[in-house]
């Protein structure tokens, strides 16, 4: 039985966190349709096509919506961020204070790596466009 | 095309342990309660049930545990698992299921300890590695981002969410089966401690233990039996998405789909219904589902709840019961909303009781606003 050469190699999700690990924020693009898509998956959401590739994700975007969690440690700020290519995602803003984060607020991507998080892995953290940058 | 006459399937027994902080008993002890509470209620025997329907949060093999603990051999079983909306979603399978004679005896059941377990709401293992990084309260936080664009697109306002809250308590000092009955303000509800902006404790709904039960069947078998048969007019599901961000609209949840299926099987609309349970696992989630399921406009259930015609005396009933706010929530509620729009449709809601009702709605969430499902349900007199 001969396997399907479209999926070969690593998955989506993993394909997503190698590029994060080489410093690239990416999303998928449908050749299809056009669709632009995250989080990763083998089908394009918009038109059903197997396997859509992948892209630099511009990083610029909107906060949709936002709150702010109040834990003991400290607040922290939790929003979806709606990018200029169209999919939301969850991250959080940075650079600013958790309760001054509001929708509509314009945001550029970066790419952040703490102990706060067990797997110590990359994540996609956002910060203020500021007038200057 | 649902079935008409004999083979139309009925709910006959409903069972409600009632023990929302219940040291020492295991969900499965809850479930098992509340089952034979229903059967009891009805007259059937565990060895009639032949068609098996559950979920918990603290098994992952429901219907293999629970058969095997009522020593039960189902022909025909679902576990299916959309968290609290899950046994609304069974109650459309086993109607389903009866109707085409795959069982006759569909028992839906439900068992938690989450309160005296622990005190937290217990979640099903389901890592979510693309939220996880920014350590949202889960389920909690989903719910403040979707309450926090409605705020921000139709200027609903916190202290319109915080008269759900009070809506609710105001119907749980009706009931002497809820868990929080002392009288609360609109003031109380802004001045608790805020935990996820813009809801506060008092916007949460409980923790507690508990166990619930129904027993269908089908309307010829339905006339022997101790109870008046209450009518499955109705029922709808629909599913939109797993994680908050990847819901298409946060303010419009797939109620919309659920609810236009449930009255489509109906023939029934918004205007033909008198009593309705939805389920408020935050105060947010009522404010949604009244638009959602056709009761109010797109944006505007905030003002509706704050001119109090959901509370006692108003236009609407809703969760006469006190809700998952202020009666109990062990977890998943779901099924506790068919417990009541049942108790009403039978006039055994004592002092609470909604006056000449002959069609109640009870909608269920689940996940973050992910699942959805509504069932109308008719008094004896629709059948």
């Amino acid at each position: 039985m001969s396997t399907d050469p479209r999926f070969d190699g690593p998955g989506p999700d993993a394909v997503y966190a190698l590029n994060l690990a080489d410093g690239r924020f990416t999303i998928q693009r449908c050749g299809s349709c056009g669709h632009h898509q995250f989080p990763p998956a083998l089908v394009c959401r918009s038109c059903g096509n197997a396997s859509p590739g992948f892209i630099q994700a511009s990083g610029r975007g909107t906060v949709y919506s936002t709150t702010t969690i109040r834990a003991k440690e400290g607040a922290h700020n939790v929003s979806i961020i709606e990018l200029a290519e169209g999919p939301r995602l969850m991250s959080t803003v940075r650079g600013i204070d958790p309760e001054a984060v509001s929708i509509g607020l314009e945001v550029q991507s970066s790419i952040a790596e703490d102990e706060q998080v067990r797997e110590a892995r990359r994540y996609v953290v956002f910060l203020p466009v500021t007038g200057e940058a | 095309m649902r079935a008409k006459g004999n083979d139309r399937a009925v709910i006959v027994g409903a069972g409600n342990t009632k023990r929302w902080d219940a040291p020492g008993r295991s969900a499965f002890d809850q479930l098992q309660e509340a089952v034979i509470l229903a059967l009891e209620d009805c007259g059937l025997q565990l060895r009639d049930v032949d068609g098996l329907f559950c979920a918990l949060s603290s098994s992952g093999l429901p219907t293999l545990n629970v058969a095997e603990r009522l020593g039960i051999r189902p022909r025909h079983a679902d576990g299916t698992m959309v968290g609290g909306a899950s046994f609304l979603f069974q109650l459309q399978s086993a109607v389903a299921a009866l109707e085409a004679h795959l069982c006759d005896v569909a028992l839906i059941c439900y068992g938690s300890n989450q309160r005296s377990a622990g005190g937290k709401l217990v979640s099903m293992p389901d890592p979510q590695p693309y939220e996880q990084p920014y350590r949202p309260l889960y389920p909690l936080s989903s719910y403040a981002l979707a309450a926090a664009r409605h705020m921000f697109e139709y200027g609903t306002t916190r202290e319109q969410l915080a008269h759900v809250a009070v809506a609710a308590r105001q119907w749980a000092m009706l009931n002497p089966a809820a868990m929080m009955r002392e009288p609360l303000t609109v003031e109380e509800v802004l001045a608790s401690r805020m935990i996820s902006d813009p809801l506060t404790k008092m916007d949460c709904c409980l923790v507690t233990d508990g166990g619930a039960a129904l027993v269908l069947t089908r309307a010829d078998r339905a006339r022997d039996l101790k109870q008046p048969p209450i009518n499955v007019l109705g029922t709808g599901v629909a599913i939109s998405h797993r994680q908050i961000a990847a819901m298409p609209d946060l303010t419009t949840t797939a109620a919309v789909q659920s609810s236009a299926a449930a009255y489509r099987m109906a023939g029934l609309g918004p205007k033909d219904i008198g009593h309705v349970m939805v389920y408020d696992a935050f105060t947010i989630t009522t404010i949604l589902f009244l638009e959602d399921l056709g009761f109010c406009p797109k944006g505007e259930a905030g003002a509706f709840v704050e001119s109090g015609a959901i509370a006692p005396g108003g236009s609407l009933p809703v969760n006469t019961n006190g809700g998952g706010l202020s009666c109990n929530h062990p977890g998943m509620y779901g099924l506790f909303t068919l417990l009541e729009s049942v108790e009403q449709l039978r006039g055994t809601a004592g002092e609470r009781q909604v006056k000449n009702l002959d069609v109640s709605l009870a909608h269920a969430n689940g996940g973050v606003l992910s699942s959805q499902a509504t069932a109308i349900l008719g008094s004896p007199s629709t059948l």
